[in-house]
């Protein structure tokens, strides 16, 4: 099943998420990839011979994203967000539950293996833990090797000197070809898995974490590779963070997700200066900040303490899903979804999912939500 | 000047291994005042966590060999009585770790968790165990905390866990809390509630506590005073203001440079320190970060490999380097200017 042919205009957020990804080139041109809709339900089973569904956790619940060619879309949001989800989904390690994912104009969202081969090498994974990512029986030279040998591709000159090429790309001695995983240490195993990602010259990488199990020091090395690979490969990236520091520098547009759900989407300017929901607000907040103005007792800084705990994505919040923790919720809240739109005053392109959004810029306020601080 | 309540004198911990001695804490020293928080950073195998461990003698005493001094209050803590230890864990000084779920027994209640500690210290009685598990519940903020007495770890979120945790570690009002990593394994915005919640039972209580985190943004929020530790050494040392705002020593400096903050400039590169960290069975000789230091040149030739810096002054800032102050300074203003540090 083929669809190609210039994207269709009819569908009013597919327009508006579309927009907004600041200047550039190839803006006009068909994104790369485009998840519309796409939801990923994980059914709960309860006995034991006569399986019966118990019920669903809606780990992804029908989100609208594109990423364009040689862009990064960071995607932030708390442990359950749906974030590894969804990018487990867009490499097709997960069947969808519903909604579609288009790849290069075609729809792959149930694509078969076969038809999956081809777009398999474009699209290749780094995952968080650089120590269960490789396998510890075969050499660092085999792993980079691995993708070459399953697709059956022969560069000029050979697997071999692909592999010690790759290994010079990512900043690894290429003598080490015949060490093996434990020989490394975590930033240099990390960088071993960029360079079997980049075996197959992908088009788009999807990064789940590759840099919160590292230490500073470290993630700041690997950060600087792949901000590297970027700008002179022209890979585009989706990736998918909890360190809103982190996304920030990597990230040209970033969306934040929240129970399965995106509930602001931006360009990075506009996210971190101008964030309208009351989630994104408190997430900015809560990062400690090294700033001396932000020293103990020192200074203004928006604080916002939200109470409690994600709910679970097994029985979510009717309307609005951030309601329970919000400070701003009322009865419209629990009663309608609020859609993703463009508010008045914002860029193009930056969409927001809130009833009773912020004011662009809040500065110095102290909302204390939590029963424990108050 | 008096010595402070918790102060640890030139403390040593080597780990005999199959594979030649590990140097994990070489020569720490530490003080910390009650009421006030020491934050203790530095990247994996830094020593930090030995040090904790090797304060409350939690060490394994077959493998660790320590030396030096450490006075709890006055009372030499290194060689102390097993019976003495088990007095002073949990009653004078506790801890919270990393992973409540693996720091707590999923096969008994929070409650009977929290009061056992109670009961062990005080004698008291079950019910009355029971009383004070709820109230420290209370405290630490978990709702409806009579129904969730009886409830067990895996009833509770992660952050409920790590309240249980802190309600568990503070049930005895010790006068010393070490927290390791203690919201490393949280989200962000509950990693902000625990860290207000430690605030708000340090402002109450008074106890001391030592943090140890790899994140100078938590350090920068929660503590007084700020220790860096590389391979096992104290590289700098002084307050909060001091150590940020001052930094004097070249890793400071690199931890600073290589951490992307949301108000930094976006558009200056992170700069990473190059290199990883030293094996502690070979630690370089002289200074131990000088391999991967960008200024030996300037200390002077040969003298970063040749000689150990000592940390100096003794009290307030403080760092084991060798270059001057002055060049110190003139190479900050650099880095501030070029706005790969940010104040």
């Amino acid at each position: 099943m083929k669809e190609t042919g210039p994207m269709e205009e009819t569908a009013p957020e597919r327009d508006t998420a579309q927009a907004g990804t600041g200047s550039a080139a190839g803006r006009a041109a068909e994104p790369l990839l485009e998840l519309s809709g796409l939801e990923k339900h994980f059914p709960i089973t309860s006995g034991l011979v006569f399986k019966r569904q118990a019920g669903r956790v809606h780990a992804v619940d029908g989100i609208d994203l594109t990423v364009h060619a040689g862009e990064t879309l960071g995607l932030v949001g708390e442990s359950g967000c749906g974030k590894s989800t969804t990018g487990r989904l867009v490499a097709r390690l997960l069947e969808p539950t519903g909604g579609s994912i288009r790849y290069g104009g075609r729809d792959i969202t149930h694509a078969s293996r076969r038809e999956l081969r081809p777009i398999r090498a474009e699209i290749q994974m780094i995952f968080q833990d650089p120590y269960s990512s490789l396998n510890p029986r075969h050499t660092v030279g085999g792993i980079i090797r691995g993708p070459m040998e399953i697709n059956g591709i022969d560069p000029p000159g050979g697997r071999d000197r692909r592999v010690r090429e790759l290994l010079e790309i990512v900043g690894l001695n290429p003598e080490h070809y015949n060490r093996f995983p434990h020989e490394f240490s975590g930033g240099q195993r990390q960088r071993i898995g960029v360079a079997r990602a980049l075996a197959l010259d992908p088009r788009l990488i999807v990064a789940d974490e590759p840099v919160s199990a590292l230490d500073v020091s470290i993630q700041a090395q690997v950060v600087n590779l792949l901000q590297r690979l970027q700008r002179e490969l022209g890979i585009a990236f989706l990736f998918i963070a909890h360190d809103l520091a982190v996304v920030r520098h990597f990230s040209q547009r970033v969306a934040v997700m929240y129970l399965g759900k995106i509930v602001e989407i931006a360009d990075r300017d506009s996210l971190y200066e101008r964030p309208r929901h009351p989630y994104t607000h408190a997430l900015l907040s809560a990062v400690p900040e090294v700033g001396l103005e932000s020293a103990p007792g020192t200074g203004p800084r928006e604080r916002i303490r939200l109470a409690g705990d994600v709910p679970s994505p097994i029985a979510p919040p009717s309307g609005c899903r951030f309601r329970t923790r919000c400070w701003k919720a009322q009865e419209k809240c629990a009663a309608e979804e609020p859609p993703l739109v463009r508010l008045e005053g914002n860029r193009e392109g930056h969409l927001t999912a809130c009833h009773f959004p912020e004011a662009p810029t809040v500065h110095g306020r102290d909302v204390v939500l939590d029963p424990a601080l108050a | 000047m008096s010595t402070p309540f918790l102060s640890v004198q030139d403390l040593t911990v080597d780990f005999h291994t199959e594979d030649g001695v590990v140097h994990a804490v070489d020569g720490l020293s530490l003080g910390v005042e009650k009421g006030t928080t020491l934050g203790v950073v530095g990247e994996s195998g830094s020593g930090k966590s030995v040090t904790a461990l090797a304060v409350l003698g939690l060490h394994n005493p077959e493998t660790a060999k320590l030396s030096g001094e450490i006075l709890l209050d006055g009372r030499e803590l290194i060689g102390a009585p097993r019976s003495v230890m088990e007095r002073i864990r949990g009653a004078k000084a506790a801890m919270i770790f990393q992973d409540p779920l693996t720091s707590l027994s999923p096969y008994h209640t929070i409650g009977k968790q929290i009061g056992e500690v109670f009961r062990r210290h005080t004698g008291a009685s079950r019910a009355a165990a029971r009383d004070r598990a709820v109230e420290m519940l209370t405290r630490v903020g978990i709702p409806q905390p009579k129904l969730r007495v009886d409830d067990y770890p895996h009833q509770f979120s992660g952050g409920m866990r790590q309240r249980a945790m802190i309600a568990m570690a503070l049930v005895c009002d010790p006068d010393l809390l070490i927290a390791d990593e203690p919201t490393t394994a949280l989200d962000v915005t509950v990693q902000a509630q625990i860290l207000d919640l430690l605030r708000d039972l340090q402002e109450q209580t008074g106890t001391a506590i030592i943090l140890i985190t790899h994140d100078l943004g938590v350090v920068a929020n929660t503590a007084h005073e700020v220790l860096v530790m590389y391979a096992g050494r104290a590289v700098e040392r002084g307050t909060v203001r001091e150590v940020l705002g001052e930094p004097h020593h070249p890793y400071t400096w690199g931890l600073l440079a290589s951490m992307p903050r949301l108000g930094a400039p976006v558009d200056v590169p992170l700069r990473p320190v190059r290199g990883a960290p030293p094996s502690l069975i070979n630690v370089p000789s002289g200074c131990p970060f000088h391999p991967r230091c960008d200024y030996p040149a300037l200390a002077g030739p040969g003298l970063c490999r040749a000689e150990r810096p000592e940390l100096s002054p003794h009290r307030g800032h403080g760092d084991a380097c060798h270059l001057t102050l002055a060049r110190k300074q003139e190479i900050v203003g650099t880095l501030v200017q070029k706005r790969e540090i940010v104040r």
